[in-house]
């Protein structure tokens, strides 16, 4: 379970946060430059909130007056807008960057099992200039699960793509989390697109959460 | 017969110089892209002086530093017998310290330009900071680091002002292309003279032909993916 309870000065508003995620798929929705991306980096450890605390599974990421958990030792899937891919390395290279060389045969055996998944076998020796938007978000999931990672974060994953890709990858994203059974936390500012994968869905405004909903009952928690 | 020595020094020189320049200018470079601290312009502005100072001046300067009764000069004359100044190493201090700002420049340009987001997805795959900076920045900022890495070497070929203020001009020893051309003006050798500039000429241009090239291939391999 991943609790986060932060404040973060930002200039021109102060992000004040109180959310835990259980193994399920949280929709973080609001509008640009409400603080989603704010959220999502202090979880990841790319940027340090002022005061307040993250756990995941009780693992302490970010304590008041502690050293804050360095970014690589968290064990996260961040999938970012735009994907990210290295432009340098293959789609191969890409997925297995980040996967221990220590268990090389079961790593070959989840990467392989992943890529099936998403059907991006036939990309596997392509750069990720060659190949579409679509490709490269499927690409970038595998990149990211490929850690094996205990939480998964993705900002506006699917904001680049055509309305049809888009309904593939949201089909796939609920599959995968079906599969994998961590929590995803997703960035939006698509209402539609909230509704269709969140289990919990929150509405950001400002920094702070103006409404809480639970999306399988439809009850609104807050 | 022709003497090839000039030709061969400096090259020995610029090579070197252009070794250190490198290793040094990526470091710092990288290390200020990614740090804000008090001071930061103070020091950026202290590394880039060399390239508005007239390079007598920067001579000058050297000389007062590794003279005989220089602070490092005499450091090295006591501790190690070594004298540096009328010395090949004098042409490649010389040479480091006017080229450094280029590799700098280039180098500082081309890692602010990275998309740090590359460097944090490699983070958050667990990658070390050396792992991110060997397998990412580095590689990424390539392109810029290589061509400060041809300014470096052509500067440093055609350094004249501070390596004669330094290492002076001692055929055999410290006479590098530019000096073969001054000295041999100077001396009425315009024969020898117009030899060496076409040489240097000749080294220059290819060196800007080739980067040129070599930087259009680049732009247009992940074009795509920048646009």
């Amino acid at each position: 379970m991943l609790e986060v309870q932060i404040k973060k000065k930002l200039p021109h508003f102060l992000v004040d946060i109180n959310l835990t995620v259980e193994d399920e798929i949280l929709v973080l929705v609001g509008p640009s430059g409400s603080g989603k991306t704010t959220i999502l980096n202090a979880i990841a450890g790319l940027d340090h909130p002022d005061d307040g605390r993250i756990t995941l599974n009780g693992n302490i990421f970010f304590c008041d007056n502690e050293k804050p958990l360095p970014t690589q030792q968290r064990n996260i899937g961040y999938l970012f807008q735009d994907y990210a891919l290295f432009p340098h390395m293959t789609v191969e290279k890409n997925i297995a960057y980040g996967v221990k060389k220590m268990n090389a045969i079961e790593a070959e055996k989840r990467i392989e099992r992943l890529v099936n998944t998403l059907g991006i076998n036939h990309l596997l020796s392509k750069y990720p200039h060659q190949i579409s938007g679509g490709e490269k978000q499927r690409v970038a999931l595998a990149r990211a699960l490929a850690t094996e990672p205990s939480l998964l974060l993705l900002d506006e994953p699917l904001s680049a793509l055509d309305s049809r890709t888009r309904l593939e990858c949201q089909e796939e994203l609920q599959r995968l989390h079906a599969t994998w059974k961590t929590p995803f936390i997703i960035v939006t500012h698509d209402m539609q697109e909230a509704e269709k994968l969140g289990d919990k869905i929150i509405f950001l405004e400002s920094g702070l959460i103006t409404k809480t909903v639970d999306n399988r009952s439809g009850k609104m928690i807050c | 017969m022709t003497d090839y020595s000039p030709l061969l020094l400096s090259l020995k020189v610029a090579g070197i110089s252009t070794f250190f320049v490198f290793i040094f200018g990526v470091f710092f470079a990288h290390l200020f892209s990614r740090k804000k601290f008090f001071g930061k312009s103070i020091i950026e502005s202290l590394f880039m002086l060399p390239l508005v100072l007239p390079p007598t001046v920067v001579g000058f300067g050297l000389l007062i530093l590794f003279g005989k009764n220089g602070f490092i000069g005499s450091w090295l004359l006591n501790w190690f017998d070594f004298q540096v100044v009328f010395t090949w190493i004098g042409a490649v201090i010389a040479s480091i310290v006017v080229s450094f700002p280029l590799m700098y420049q280039s180098a500082a340009a081309a890692f602010e330009s990275l998309d740090a987001r590359m460097e944090n997805a490699a983070r958050t795959m667990g990658a070390s900071n050396w792992r991110v900076f060997w397998t990412i920045s580095f590689r990424l900022a390539w392109p810029g680091l290589l061509a400060g890495l041809v300014l470096s070497f052509a500067r440093g070929l055609g350094e004249f002002g501070a390596t004669l203020m330094l290492a002076g001009y001692i055929p055999g020893k410290t006479d590098t292309i530019p000096m073969a051309i001054y000295f041999a003006v100077e001396s009425g050798q315009m024969e020898k003279a117009t030899f060496w500039v076409v040489i240097i000429v000749a080294l220059g241009f290819s060196t800007i032909m080739w980067l040129n090239w070599w930087s259009r291939r680049n732009i247009e391999r992940y074009k795509n993916d920048n646009a």
